[in-house]
Protein backbone atom coordinates (compact mmCIF):
# COMPACT_ATOMS: atom_id res chain seq x y z
CA UNK A 1 0.00 0.00 0.00
CA UNK A 2 1.84 2.93 -1.12
CA UNK A 3 1.84 6.67 0.78
CA UNK A 4 -0.26 8.61 -0.71
CA UNK A 5 0.36 12.05 -2.15
CA UNK A 6 -2.48 14.05 -1.32
CA UNK A 7 -0.38 15.73 1.15
CA UNK A 8 0.08 18.20 -1.36
CA UNK A 9 -3.51 19.31 -2.76
CA UNK A 10 -4.57 19.10 1.16
CA UNK A 11 -2.23 21.23 2.54
CA UNK A 12 -2.87 23.68 -0.09
CA UNK A 13 -6.94 23.30 0.63
CA UNK A 14 -6.61 23.72 3.73
CA UNK A 15 -4.17 26.86 4.14
CA UNK A 16 -6.62 28.55 1.05
CA UNK A 17 -9.62 27.59 3.31
CA UNK A 18 -7.61 29.53 6.43
CA UNK A 19 -7.24 32.18 3.92
CA UNK A 20 -10.45 32.07 2.30
CA UNK A 21 -12.35 31.88 6.13
CA UNK A 22 -9.91 34.94 7.81
CA UNK A 23 -10.07 37.39 4.58
CA UNK A 24 -12.80 36.87 1.90
CA UNK A 25 -15.71 38.12 3.88
CA UNK A 26 -13.72 41.90 4.04
CA UNK A 27 -12.82 41.50 0.64
CA UNK A 28 -15.99 40.73 -0.96
CA UNK A 29 -17.28 43.47 0.91
CA UNK A 30 -14.69 45.84 -0.45
CA UNK A 31 -15.43 45.00 -4.27
CA UNK A 32 -19.10 45.05 -2.92
CA UNK A 33 -18.88 48.83 -1.86
CA UNK A 34 -16.96 49.15 -5.35
CA UNK A 35 -20.00 47.91 -7.15
CA UNK A 36 -22.17 50.20 -5.43
CA UNK A 37 -19.85 53.32 -6.57
CA UNK A 38 -18.49 53.33 -2.79
CA UNK A 39 -15.01 52.63 -4.05
CA UNK A 40 -12.60 52.91 -0.88
CA UNK A 41 -10.13 55.18 -1.45
CA UNK A 42 -7.04 52.12 -1.85
CA UNK A 43 -9.29 50.78 -4.58
CA UNK A 44 -7.84 53.61 -6.48
CA UNK A 45 -5.83 52.84 -9.84
CA UNK A 46 -2.54 54.46 -7.86
CA UNK A 47 -2.75 52.89 -4.51
CA UNK A 48 -3.35 49.08 -6.01
CA UNK A 49 -0.36 49.77 -7.96
CA UNK A 50 1.90 51.01 -5.07
CA UNK A 51 0.81 48.21 -3.27
CA UNK A 52 0.79 45.43 -5.83
CA UNK A 53 4.41 47.29 -6.89
CA UNK A 54 5.71 46.20 -3.87
CA UNK A 55 7.24 42.35 -3.00
CA UNK A 56 4.81 41.98 0.32
CA UNK A 57 1.77 43.36 -1.87
CA UNK A 58 2.65 40.85 -4.43
CA UNK A 59 3.46 38.20 -2.02
CA UNK A 60 -0.73 38.91 -0.05
CA UNK A 61 -2.26 39.14 -3.65
CA UNK A 62 -0.48 35.66 -4.92
CA UNK A 63 -1.21 34.40 -1.56
CA UNK A 64 -5.07 35.19 -1.85
CA UNK A 65 -5.66 34.14 -5.21
CA UNK A 66 -3.76 31.24 -5.59
CA UNK A 67 -4.71 29.68 -2.18
CA UNK A 68 -8.02 29.68 -2.87
CA UNK A 69 -7.93 28.71 -6.37
CA UNK A 70 -6.31 25.75 -5.27
CA UNK A 71 -8.75 24.99 -2.32
CA UNK A 72 -11.93 24.93 -4.43
CA UNK A 73 -10.08 22.40 -7.32
CA UNK A 74 -9.56 20.20 -4.18
CA UNK A 75 -13.20 20.94 -2.46
CA UNK A 76 -14.77 20.22 -5.24
CA UNK A 77 -12.74 17.18 -6.65
CA UNK A 78 -14.40 15.65 -3.63
CA UNK A 79 -17.91 17.31 -3.67
CA UNK A 80 -18.01 16.25 -7.53
CA UNK A 81 -17.46 12.41 -6.57
CA UNK A 82 -19.95 12.81 -3.65
CA UNK A 83 -22.60 14.40 -5.93
CA UNK A 84 -22.01 10.68 -8.19
CA UNK A 85 -19.12 11.50 -10.91
CA UNK A 86 -16.67 9.04 -10.46
CA UNK A 87 -14.37 10.06 -13.14
CA UNK A 88 -11.63 11.46 -10.41
CA UNK A 89 -8.72 11.24 -12.16
CA UNK A 90 -10.22 13.47 -15.01
CA UNK A 91 -12.10 15.95 -12.39
CA UNK A 92 -8.44 16.38 -10.66
CA UNK A 93 -6.47 17.22 -14.05
CA UNK A 94 -9.39 19.63 -15.03
CA UNK A 95 -9.34 21.01 -11.36
CA UNK A 96 -5.96 21.17 -10.50
CA UNK A 97 -5.61 22.43 -13.73
CA UNK A 98 -7.49 25.76 -13.45
CA UNK A 99 -5.90 26.03 -9.85
CA UNK A 100 -2.60 25.93 -11.68
CA UNK A 101 -3.19 27.95 -14.47
CA UNK A 102 -4.69 30.63 -12.52
CA UNK A 103 -1.62 30.44 -9.93
CA UNK A 104 0.49 30.72 -13.19
CA UNK A 105 -1.18 34.05 -14.40
CA UNK A 106 -0.96 35.86 -11.22
CA UNK A 107 2.35 35.63 -11.14
CA UNK A 108 2.55 36.66 -14.68
CA UNK A 109 0.42 39.94 -14.05
CA UNK A 110 2.10 40.81 -10.73
CA UNK A 111 5.73 40.64 -12.57
CA UNK A 112 3.87 43.41 -14.98
CA UNK A 113 2.90 45.59 -12.34
CA UNK B 1 -51.56 -2.49 31.97
CA UNK B 2 -48.95 -1.44 29.81
CA UNK B 3 -48.25 2.65 29.01
CA UNK B 4 -48.95 2.26 25.12
CA UNK B 5 -49.02 0.16 21.84
CA UNK B 6 -46.59 1.12 19.42
CA UNK B 7 -45.90 -0.10 16.01
CA UNK B 8 -42.47 -1.28 14.22
CA UNK B 9 -42.00 -2.05 10.55
CA UNK B 10 -38.68 -4.10 11.21
CA UNK B 11 -36.49 -5.20 7.61
CA UNK B 12 -36.74 -9.17 7.69
CA UNK B 13 -34.44 -11.22 4.81
CA UNK B 14 -34.54 -14.83 5.28
CA UNK B 15 -31.75 -15.82 2.47
CA UNK B 16 -32.79 -19.48 1.96
CA UNK B 17 -36.43 -18.37 0.93
CA UNK B 18 -36.60 -14.13 -0.12
CA UNK B 19 -35.53 -12.54 -3.18
CA UNK B 20 -34.83 -8.97 -0.98
CA UNK B 21 -35.56 -7.94 2.26
CA UNK B 22 -39.25 -6.82 3.22
CA UNK B 23 -41.08 -5.13 5.87
CA UNK B 24 -42.67 -6.51 8.31
CA UNK B 25 -44.84 -4.82 10.61
CA UNK B 26 -45.39 -5.88 14.76
CA UNK B 27 -47.93 -4.10 16.92
CA UNK B 28 -46.74 -4.71 20.11
CA UNK B 29 -47.16 -3.33 23.99
CA UNK B 30 -44.68 -1.21 25.70
CA UNK B 31 -43.44 0.24 28.70
CA UNK B 32 -42.36 3.82 29.35
CA UNK B 33 -38.97 2.97 30.23
CA UNK B 34 -38.37 0.71 27.35
CA UNK B 35 -35.46 0.85 24.72
CA UNK B 36 -36.03 0.05 21.40
CA UNK B 37 -34.21 -3.46 22.15
CA UNK B 38 -37.08 -4.16 24.88
CA UNK B 39 -39.49 -3.92 22.07
CA UNK B 40 -37.39 -5.92 19.38
CA UNK B 41 -37.28 -8.34 22.54
CA UNK B 42 -40.85 -8.43 23.30
CA UNK B 43 -41.51 -9.39 19.32
CA UNK B 44 -38.73 -12.21 19.70
CA UNK B 45 -39.83 -13.83 22.68
CA UNK B 46 -43.96 -13.44 22.35
CA UNK B 47 -44.83 -12.91 18.47
CA UNK B 48 -42.20 -14.10 15.98
CA UNK B 49 -39.37 -16.23 17.25
CA UNK B 50 -37.71 -16.31 13.47
CA UNK B 51 -36.52 -12.87 13.96
CA UNK B 52 -32.90 -12.65 13.77
CA UNK B 53 -30.51 -9.58 15.41
CA UNK B 54 -28.08 -9.07 17.17
CA UNK B 55 -27.69 -7.75 21.03
CA UNK B 56 -25.72 -8.92 25.00
CA UNK B 57 -25.19 -5.87 27.08
CA UNK B 58 -28.17 -4.12 27.06
CA UNK B 59 -25.99 -1.39 28.56
CA UNK B 60 -23.97 0.31 25.73
CA UNK B 61 -20.52 -1.00 26.64
CA UNK B 62 -20.69 -4.07 24.24
CA UNK B 63 -21.18 -2.42 20.33
CA UNK B 64 -23.53 -5.70 19.42
CA UNK B 65 -26.37 -4.18 18.99
CA UNK B 66 -26.35 -1.65 16.30
CA UNK B 67 -29.05 -1.51 13.83
CA UNK B 68 -30.85 1.93 11.64
CA UNK B 69 -33.80 3.31 13.99
CA UNK B 70 -35.33 5.39 11.67
CA UNK B 71 -33.02 6.08 9.28
CA UNK B 72 -29.94 6.93 12.08
CA UNK B 73 -27.31 4.35 12.91
CA UNK B 74 -28.19 3.91 16.86
CA UNK B 75 -27.63 1.28 19.40
CA UNK B 76 -31.33 -0.37 19.92
CA UNK B 77 -30.40 -0.62 23.98
CA UNK B 78 -29.34 2.77 23.83
CA UNK B 79 -32.73 4.57 21.95
CA UNK B 80 -35.37 5.22 24.08
CA UNK B 81 -39.00 4.76 23.12
CA UNK B 82 -39.88 8.08 24.56
CA UNK B 83 -37.42 9.81 22.19
CA UNK B 84 -38.56 8.67 19.15
CA UNK B 85 -41.40 10.70 17.11
CA UNK B 86 -44.80 9.29 17.32
CA UNK B 87 -45.57 6.85 15.13
CA UNK B 88 -44.47 3.40 13.41
CA UNK B 89 -40.73 3.02 14.16
CA UNK B 90 -38.74 1.94 10.91
CA UNK B 91 -35.76 -0.64 11.82
CA UNK B 92 -33.54 -1.80 9.41
CA UNK B 93 -30.05 -3.63 9.61
CA UNK B 94 -26.64 -1.01 9.73
CA UNK B 95 -26.52 0.50 6.34
CA UNK B 96 -23.06 -0.06 4.22
CA UNK B 97 -23.10 -3.20 5.46
CA UNK B 98 -24.38 -6.73 3.55
CA UNK B 99 -27.35 -8.38 5.08
CA UNK B 100 -26.93 -11.60 6.36
CA UNK B 101 -30.02 -12.28 7.89
CA UNK B 102 -32.75 -9.79 9.07
CA UNK B 103 -30.90 -7.58 11.47
CA UNK B 104 -27.56 -9.31 11.03
CA UNK B 105 -25.07 -8.17 8.88
CA UNK B 106 -21.99 -9.17 7.53
CA UNK B 107 -19.08 -7.31 9.53
CA UNK B 108 -16.18 -9.15 7.86
CA UNK B 109 -14.54 -6.23 5.82
CA UNK B 110 -15.00 -4.10 9.55
CA UNK B 111 -13.21 -6.78 10.86
CA UNK B 112 -10.62 -7.12 8.60
CA UNK B 113 -9.79 -3.41 8.32
CA UNK B 114 -9.56 -3.60 12.24
CA UNK B 115 -6.55 -5.53 12.08
CA UNK B 116 -5.22 -3.59 9.78
CA UNK B 117 -3.93 -0.76 11.32
CA UNK B 118 -1.90 -2.83 14.26
CA UNK B 119 -3.93 -1.76 17.08
CA UNK B 120 -1.23 -3.05 19.58
CA UNK B 121 1.79 -1.48 21.36
CA UNK B 122 4.51 -1.44 18.56
CA UNK B 123 8.12 -1.26 20.02
CA UNK B 124 11.13 -0.51 18.49
CA UNK B 125 12.89 -2.57 21.24
CA UNK B 126 10.39 -4.15 23.44
CA UNK B 127 11.26 -3.35 27.16
CA UNK B 128 13.04 -6.13 29.39
CA UNK B 129 11.11 -7.64 32.23
CA UNK B 130 13.53 -6.08 34.67
CA UNK B 131 13.05 -2.42 33.18
CA UNK B 132 9.42 -2.82 35.10
CA UNK B 133 6.48 -1.56 33.40
CA UNK B 134 5.86 1.14 31.27
CA UNK B 135 5.24 4.65 33.20
CA UNK B 136 2.64 6.54 32.01
CA UNK B 137 1.24 9.69 33.46
CA UNK B 138 -2.21 11.19 33.80
CA UNK B 139 -1.60 13.86 31.21
CA UNK B 140 0.13 11.13 28.42
CA UNK B 141 -3.09 8.59 29.31
CA UNK B 142 -5.40 11.69 28.34
CA UNK B 143 -4.04 12.26 25.27
CA UNK B 144 -5.51 9.08 24.14
CA UNK B 145 -7.96 7.87 26.21
CA UNK B 146 -10.88 9.38 24.47
CA UNK B 147 -9.93 7.02 21.19
CA UNK B 148 -10.44 3.78 23.49
CA UNK B 149 -13.69 4.24 24.07
CA UNK B 150 -14.26 3.09 21.00
CA UNK B 151 -16.88 -0.13 20.96
CA UNK B 152 -16.66 -1.44 17.61
CA UNK B 153 -20.65 -1.09 17.11
CA UNK B 154 -19.89 -0.07 13.40
CA UNK B 155 -22.42 2.83 13.46
CA UNK B 156 -20.13 5.77 12.01
CA UNK B 157 -19.43 3.10 9.31
CA UNK B 158 -23.14 3.19 8.30
CA UNK B 159 -23.23 6.82 8.81
CA UNK B 160 -20.09 7.61 6.53
CA UNK B 161 -21.20 8.44 3.01
CA UNK B 162 -17.52 7.51 2.00
CA UNK B 163 -17.74 4.11 2.99
CA UNK B 164 -20.81 3.76 1.55
CA UNK B 165 -19.31 5.00 -1.71
CA UNK B 166 -15.88 4.33 -1.28
CA UNK B 167 -16.30 0.25 0.31
CA UNK B 168 -12.30 0.13 0.15
CA UNK B 169 -11.92 3.05 2.81
CA UNK B 170 -10.74 1.81 6.08
CA UNK B 171 -13.71 3.76 7.64
CA UNK B 172 -13.89 5.92 10.87
CA UNK B 173 -13.24 2.94 13.44
CA UNK B 174 -10.55 1.62 12.49
CA UNK B 175 -8.76 5.22 11.56
CA UNK B 176 -9.59 5.94 14.77
CA UNK B 177 -8.12 3.29 16.50
CA UNK B 178 -4.74 3.50 14.57
CA UNK B 179 -4.96 7.56 16.06
CA UNK B 180 -5.29 5.57 19.51
CA UNK B 181 -1.99 3.95 19.39
CA UNK B 182 -0.34 6.57 17.49
CA UNK B 183 -0.91 8.95 20.37
CA UNK B 184 -0.27 6.32 23.30
CA UNK B 185 3.14 7.49 24.76
CA UNK B 186 4.45 3.80 25.02
CA UNK B 187 4.08 2.91 21.31
CA UNK B 188 6.52 3.26 18.84
CA UNK B 189 4.69 1.81 15.77
CA UNK B 190 3.40 5.28 14.12
CA UNK B 191 5.76 4.79 11.04
CA UNK B 192 4.89 1.24 10.51
CA UNK B 193 0.97 2.25 10.61
CA UNK B 194 1.29 5.05 8.05
CA UNK B 195 1.78 2.78 5.00
CA UNK B 196 -2.06 2.06 5.45
CA UNK B 197 -3.35 5.18 7.39
CA UNK B 198 -1.44 7.65 4.65
CA UNK B 199 -2.88 5.29 1.85
CA UNK B 200 -5.09 6.44 -0.65
CA UNK B 201 -7.86 4.69 1.40
CA UNK B 202 -6.84 5.42 4.51
CA UNK B 203 -6.93 8.92 5.74
CA UNK B 204 -7.53 10.24 2.53
CA UNK B 205 -10.26 9.23 1.79
CA UNK B 206 -12.33 10.93 4.29
CA UNK B 207 -13.96 13.95 3.40
CA UNK B 208 -14.62 14.98 6.73
CA UNK B 209 -18.00 14.60 6.05
CA UNK B 210 -18.37 14.62 10.92
CA UNK B 211 -21.44 11.82 10.30
CA UNK B 212 -19.18 9.40 11.92
CA UNK B 213 -18.45 11.61 14.82
CA UNK B 214 -22.24 12.98 15.01
CA UNK B 215 -23.48 9.60 15.40
CA UNK B 216 -21.20 7.71 17.83
CA UNK B 217 -22.29 6.41 20.91
CA UNK B 218 -19.78 7.02 22.79
CA UNK B 219 -17.98 10.33 21.61
CA UNK B 220 -14.80 8.48 20.47
CA UNK B 221 -14.93 11.45 17.72
CA UNK B 222 -13.30 9.74 14.59
CA UNK B 223 -13.65 12.66 12.82
CA UNK B 224 -11.30 14.88 14.41
CA UNK B 225 -8.92 11.69 15.26
CA UNK B 226 -8.97 11.70 11.23
CA UNK B 227 -7.75 15.10 10.72
CA UNK B 228 -5.52 14.81 13.22
CA UNK B 229 -3.49 12.23 11.12
CA UNK B 230 -3.95 14.21 8.02
CA UNK B 231 -2.61 17.27 9.74
CA UNK B 232 0.68 14.92 11.34
CA UNK B 233 0.79 13.05 8.17
CA UNK B 234 0.57 16.48 5.75
CA UNK B 235 3.77 17.61 8.02
CA UNK B 236 5.53 14.25 8.20
CA UNK B 237 4.99 13.90 3.99
CA UNK B 238 6.73 17.32 3.49
CA UNK B 239 9.99 16.62 5.82
CA UNK B 240 10.39 13.78 4.25
CA UNK B 241 9.96 15.34 0.73
CA UNK B 242 12.51 17.80 1.69
CA UNK B 243 14.85 15.26 2.77
CA UNK B 244 14.18 16.47 6.62
CA UNK B 245 12.24 13.34 7.90
CA UNK B 246 12.79 10.34 8.99
CA UNK B 247 15.92 8.16 8.76
CA UNK B 248 15.34 5.38 6.47
CA UNK B 249 15.81 1.71 7.89
CA UNK C 1 -11.23 -21.01 11.25
CA UNK C 2 -14.91 -22.37 11.15
CA UNK C 3 -15.86 -21.57 7.04
CA UNK C 4 -19.03 -19.66 7.36
CA UNK C 5 -21.23 -20.56 4.43
CA UNK C 6 -23.34 -17.51 4.11
CA UNK C 7 -26.36 -18.63 1.19
CA UNK C 8 -27.29 -15.28 -0.09
CA UNK C 9 -25.75 -12.14 1.71
CA UNK C 10 -28.21 -9.00 0.36
CA UNK C 11 -25.99 -5.77 -1.01
CA UNK C 12 -28.66 -2.64 -0.08
CA UNK C 13 -27.80 -0.26 -3.04
CA UNK C 14 -26.54 3.19 -1.82
CA UNK C 15 -28.12 6.63 -4.04
CA UNK C 16 -25.10 7.61 -5.78
CA UNK C 17 -25.93 10.82 -6.83
CA UNK C 18 -29.06 11.80 -3.71
CA UNK C 19 -27.58 10.52 -0.97
CA UNK C 20 -27.08 14.11 1.00
CA UNK C 21 -30.29 14.97 0.01
CA UNK C 22 -32.09 12.73 2.82
CA UNK C 23 -30.35 13.78 5.83
CA UNK C 24 -29.68 17.75 7.34
CA UNK C 25 -26.17 16.63 8.17
CA UNK C 26 -25.49 15.40 4.86
CA UNK C 27 -26.92 18.45 3.13
CA UNK C 28 -24.84 20.39 5.02
CA UNK C 29 -22.30 18.70 4.20
CA UNK C 30 -22.75 18.84 0.71
CA UNK C 31 -23.31 22.41 0.94
CA UNK C 32 -19.92 23.58 2.56
CA UNK C 33 -18.13 21.00 0.01
CA UNK C 34 -19.74 23.48 -2.81
CA UNK C 35 -19.34 26.47 -1.11
CA UNK C 36 -15.76 26.18 -2.58
CA UNK C 37 -17.24 27.20 -6.27
CA UNK C 38 -17.63 30.70 -4.88
CA UNK C 39 -14.56 31.15 -3.33
CA UNK C 40 -12.94 29.82 -6.38
CA UNK C 41 -15.03 32.44 -8.52
CA UNK C 42 -14.43 35.28 -6.63
CA UNK C 43 -10.55 33.81 -6.37
CA UNK C 44 -10.83 34.26 -10.40
CA UNK C 45 -12.47 37.82 -9.81
CA UNK C 46 -9.62 39.11 -7.82
CA UNK C 47 -7.61 37.48 -10.43
CA UNK C 48 -9.25 39.51 -13.15
CA UNK C 49 -8.88 43.00 -11.24
CA UNK C 50 -5.21 41.76 -11.05
CA UNK C 51 -4.95 41.69 -14.66
CA UNK C 52 -6.76 44.54 -15.25
CA UNK C 53 -4.44 46.50 -12.77
CA UNK C 54 -1.36 45.15 -14.58
CA UNK C 55 -2.56 46.25 -17.98
CA UNK C 56 -3.56 50.15 -17.55
CA UNK C 57 -5.54 52.77 -15.45
CA UNK C 58 -8.50 52.46 -18.33
CA UNK C 59 -8.53 48.69 -17.83
CA UNK C 60 -8.31 48.98 -14.09
CA UNK C 61 -11.73 51.62 -14.47
CA UNK C 62 -13.15 49.06 -16.66
CA UNK C 63 -13.10 46.07 -14.35
CA UNK C 64 -14.23 48.85 -11.24
CA UNK C 65 -17.31 50.10 -13.72
CA UNK C 66 -18.27 46.12 -14.22
CA UNK C 67 -18.61 45.56 -10.75
CA UNK C 68 -21.47 47.64 -10.85
CA UNK C 69 -23.65 45.62 -12.65
CA UNK C 70 -26.50 43.82 -11.71
CA UNK C 71 -25.04 40.46 -11.88
CA UNK C 72 -21.88 41.58 -10.52
CA UNK C 73 -23.78 42.85 -6.87
CA UNK C 74 -26.38 39.86 -7.70
CA UNK C 75 -23.91 37.44 -7.28
CA UNK C 76 -21.42 39.93 -4.69
CA UNK C 77 -24.42 39.33 -2.12
CA UNK C 78 -24.28 35.44 -3.00
CA UNK C 79 -20.79 35.42 -2.84
CA UNK C 80 -20.79 37.24 0.43
CA UNK C 81 -23.36 34.91 2.26
CA UNK C 82 -21.30 32.20 1.28
CA UNK C 83 -18.14 32.82 2.41
CA UNK C 84 -19.70 33.80 5.78
CA UNK C 85 -20.93 30.19 5.71
CA UNK C 86 -17.51 29.17 4.90
CA UNK C 87 -15.63 31.08 7.69
CA UNK C 88 -18.48 29.68 10.59
CA UNK C 89 -18.01 26.14 9.55
CA UNK C 90 -14.57 26.14 8.69
CA UNK C 91 -13.95 27.61 12.13
CA UNK C 92 -16.54 25.79 13.90
CA UNK C 93 -13.96 22.55 13.21
CA UNK C 94 -10.65 23.58 14.61
CA UNK C 95 -11.13 22.20 18.07
CA UNK C 96 -11.53 18.63 16.54
CA UNK C 97 -8.30 19.40 13.80
CA UNK C 98 -6.12 20.81 16.33
CA UNK C 99 -7.14 19.97 20.33
CA UNK C 100 -5.12 21.84 22.93
CA UNK C 101 -3.86 19.74 25.93
CA UNK C 102 -3.46 21.30 29.01
CA UNK C 103 -2.36 18.59 31.70
CA UNK C 104 -4.73 16.15 31.96
CA UNK C 105 -7.48 18.83 30.68
CA UNK C 106 -8.61 19.68 27.13
CA UNK C 107 -9.28 23.38 25.80
CA UNK C 108 -12.95 23.83 26.06
CA UNK C 109 -13.49 24.22 21.94
CA UNK C 110 -15.38 27.48 22.61
CA UNK C 111 -12.19 29.19 23.47
CA UNK C 112 -10.61 27.69 19.93
CA UNK C 113 -13.35 28.95 17.77
CA UNK C 114 -13.73 32.15 19.64
CA UNK C 115 -9.67 33.18 19.62
CA UNK C 116 -10.54 32.82 15.99
CA UNK C 117 -13.35 34.68 15.45
CA UNK C 118 -11.79 37.36 17.46
CA UNK C 119 -8.69 37.41 15.08
CA UNK C 120 -10.75 37.16 12.04
CA UNK C 121 -13.16 40.61 13.29
CA UNK C 122 -9.52 42.56 13.88
CA UNK C 123 -8.35 41.29 10.83
CA UNK C 124 -11.51 42.35 8.31
CA UNK C 125 -11.26 45.57 10.22
CA UNK C 126 -7.63 45.99 9.27
CA UNK C 127 -7.99 45.27 6.02
CA UNK C 128 -11.34 47.70 5.59
CA UNK C 129 -9.57 50.25 7.44
CA UNK C 130 -6.42 49.85 4.95
CA UNK C 131 -8.69 49.71 2.05
CA UNK C 132 -9.66 53.28 3.03
CA UNK C 133 -13.48 52.16 4.13
CA UNK C 134 -13.35 54.11 7.38
CA UNK C 135 -11.93 57.47 5.44
CA UNK C 136 -15.61 58.86 4.55
CA UNK C 137 -16.45 59.42 1.26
Amino acid sequence: MARSNKPLVWSLFAAGGTVAAFVLPALVLITLMAGYGQVPASLSYEDMRTFAGGWLGKLVVFGVITLCLWHAAHRLRTALHGLGLRADGAVAVVGYGIAAAGTFLSVYYLLRI
Amino acid sequence: MSYKTIELAILRYRPETDQAPWFQDYRIPCEEDWVVLDAINYVKDHLDSTLSYRWSCHMAVCGSCGMMIDGEPRLSCKTFLRDLPEGKIRIEPLANFPIERDLVVILDDFMEKLQRVKPYIIRKEERALDQGEHLQTPAQLARFMQYTHCINCCCCYSACPQYALIPEFLGPAALALAHRYNLDSRDQGREEREEVVASNIGIWDCAFADACSLVCPKHVDPAGAIQQMKIGSTIAWYLDHLGLGRKKT
Amino acid sequence: MIEKSLPKPFVREVARTTWYLTRRRDRMHMAQELSSIFIGGYALLLLWGVKALAAGPEAYQAFLTSLGSPLSLGLHWLVLAVTLFHTVSWFGVTPKAMPVQIGEAFLPGGIIVGGHYVVWIALSLFILFVAGVFNGG
